[in-house]
């Protein structure tokens, strides 16, 4: 089955190392110009898809699709795909201009048509005047610029990019995200991006494939991961949430009534998926609970307040209802009630997701 | 004298240790100071002290036949066993790192087993050997067996210098296009160059130095300057030997000084490079 938007295609893809299976038949879609995420714990199987993808791993089953084209057996070199390493992997031994003219060189570009190739391409990352230098005279940033102009500078078909901005400082690496974005927008690039930073993940992807111990778990835009986790691993992967842990008791079309271990019961409007009597986690994210004092609100939980934590832009209360811990946020205008006081914390049915446990 | 001194970076410390690295080098050097202005004495004897200078020695070495020749071979056989052992040792090094092959392990110590296995042993095991293949008392013979000595130097040389490269780099290479045969050629070889550099200079200055192996394998013909002053002594000690033993010194010198020598300018030029930043 071909889709008509898939550029890429992981066909049942597995790889298995001896005893472990690291990828377990995997099958997803790219489209062109897609920018795609790979996003999971070390371990969970990314970069053994980046590389099986680039050449460097042979699948164990399965087929790979590039443009309708099996490549799983063609070498590296023939996969005309720019991937940006880690840790830039830049030739020590040439200078700049001499590292991006290198594919070039390789496909036999004739030298007057390789300097004006490389000249863009280094006007685009805005090192045109590193060009003389050698990589070991450039900082971290620079280098990965020149990674990344080496990897575009042959119009590549896919760019893979596996954690490349892991060895930045904060700054830097936020600066670079920009950047990247702003080359995949402008030059309409398909990337493929292995990190393991779900803020990194979320701020520059088209959508995000997230992946545990060999399985996607769930590919969806980053706000749907956000808003719409459809696992817990998904819902506590991606940024921070709260886990009530209960069972339907009824359903009616979307809506499900859930009644939670603490003797509660609340309503989620997302619960199709889930048949009366079954167990289920309602997901809240933090910013999503709201303390009031009105028992009667939606999905009004009784809480006490023990403790408040000022962070800035932002107060995070913790809250104790019955057993279980609960974190909501609260803006820095509204005053924080004292600890030990009690209040509901209440939310939603549209903002909270049931996620298998 | 305070506990504190003797710390790393204390003068106790200090004192201690220029104290015991000047004894390590006189160790290693004194027999060397010893034995060379002896190279220059006017006497028929190897003896000190030296009666008065004189380049006399040197004139006999050049005069004699026997020593000419045995230069001239060193230079051939040095020549052809380290042109051999480095490019073996090279691909050995490339084919053994990572663990591609089978028993990587195994083959390397193999590789390495003629440091360890005594030198007579060698010999014995390569004159029987030659004599059956028709090898023996030929050049091809002595180059191939010194060669053999020689291998283990490149290869621990030039896997050292693949151990500090970063592997990402042959992958973004062909990654970027480069077919395995350029892979090498671009990045995998001028990486390891410093290396195979070193190694080829042990490689030489092994054979340069080589005796027993020699005595076994090497016809008359062979004779090299090592085994020439090595049967000289036996005949009489004249001090043409410490003449023998200066022109070995002064190869070996000029060898390590020109790899010595590249490896500085590329140093300065970095520093250059680094400078004009």
């Amino acid at each position: 089955m071909r889709e008509p938007d898939s550029f890429i295609h992981f066909k049942a893809i597995s790889k298995v190392f001896g005893a472990i299976t690291v990828v377990d038949a995997l099958d997803f879609h790219v489209a062109r110009g897609e920018f795609v995420s790979l996003l999971g714990p070390s371990g969970s199987g990314k970069t053994t898809l980046l590389m099986m993808l680039a050449g460097f791993e042979t699948p164990s089953g399965g087929s790979i699709h590039v443009d309708g084209r099996r490549v799983e057996h063609l070498p590296p070199y023939k996969r005309e795909m720019g991937v940006v390493f880690q840790n830039y992997a830049l030739f020590p031994h040439m200078t700049i201009s001499e590292n991006v003219a290198f594919p070039l060189k390789m496909r036999g570009v004739a030298r007057t048509e390789r300097d004006t190739r490389v000249k863009r391409a280094l006007d685009l990352v805005r090192l045109g005047h590193l060009a003389d230098r050698k990589p070991s005279q450039l900082s971290g940033g620079q280098q990965q610029r020149i990674a990344l102009s080496r990897a575009l500078v042959y119009e590549p078909k896919v760019v893979l990019m596996d954690e490349p901005l892991s060895a930045l400082d904060k700054q830097l690496r936020e600066h670079m995200q920009l950047e990247i974005r702003a080359l995949h927008r402008d030059l309409g690039l398909t990337v493929i991006f292995v990190t393991h930073d779900q803020g990194e993940a979320l701020t520059m992807s088209d959508r995000v494939a997230v992946l545990n111990r060999g399985k996607i778990e769930q590919f969806d835009t980053p706000s749907g991961l956000y808003d719409r986790p459809r696992t817990r691993f998904v819902a506590e992967f991606i940024g921070e949430t709260n886990l009530l842990a209960g069972r339907v008791a009824g359903r009616s079309g979307e809506t499900a009534t859930v009644a939670l271990g603490t003797g509660a019961s609340v309503t989620c409007d997302r619960g199709a998926a889930f048949e009366t009597a079954q167990d289920v986690i309602v997901s809240v994210r933090p910013e999503m609970l709201h303390l009031v004092q009105d028992p009667g609100a939606d999905n009004a939980l009784p809480v006490t307040i023990t403790d408040h934590v000022y962070h800035g832009d932002h107060i995070r209360l913790h809250l104790a209802c019955g057993e279980s811990h609960l974190v909501a946020r609260a803006g820095r205008r509204d005053a924080a009630p004292p600890i030990g006081s009690k209040a509901f914390a209440s939310f939603a049915p549209g903002d909270c997701s049931l996620v298998v446990p | 004298m305070s506990s504190a001194s003797l710390r790393p970076g204390g003068a106790a410390f200090n004192a201690l240790r220029l104290g015991f690295g000047t004894l390590v080098v006189g160790f290693l050097l004194l027999p060397l100071v010893a034995i060379l202005p002896l190279a220059f004495t006017d006497s028929v004897f190897l003896v000190y002290p030296i009666s008065g200078p004189s380049m006399r020695w040197f004139g006999v070495l050049a005069e004699s036949q026997a020593w000419t020749r045995a230069i001239v071979n060193s230079l051939i056989i040095g020549t052809g066993a380290t042109i051999v052992a480095t490019v073996i040792g090279t691909l050995a090094a490339m084919g053994l790192r990572r663990e591609l092959v089978p028993f990587s392990g195994l083959l390397r110590s193999i590789f390495l087993l003629p440091m360890v296995v005594p030198a007579v042993v060698l010999g014995v095991g390569m004159q029987i050997l030659y004599a059956r293949m028709g090898l023996a008392s030929s050049y091809l013979g002595v180059i191939i067996a010194h060669a053999v000595l020689c291998v283990p130097f490149v290869l621990v040389n030039v896997a050292s210098s693949l151990a500090s490269m970063d592997p990402a780099l042959e992958r973004a290479a062909a990654s970027l296009g480069a077919s395995p045969v350029e892979v090498f050629r671009n990045v995998t070889l001028p990486l390891a160059m410093p290396g195979i550099l070193t190694g080829a200079v042990f490689a030489f200055a092994t054979s340069l130095d080589e005796v027993v192996i020699t005595l076994f394998v090497a016809g008359p013909n062979q004779t090299t300057l090592a085994r020439q002053m090595f049967s000289s002594l036996r005949e009489n000690i004249s001090p043409a030997i410490a003449a023998a033993a200066f022109i070995i010194m002064i190869l070996t010198f000029v060898l390590l000084l020109a790899v010595k020598g590249a490896s500085l300018i590329g140093a300065l030029r970095k520093k250059r490079e680094i400078s004009g930043l």
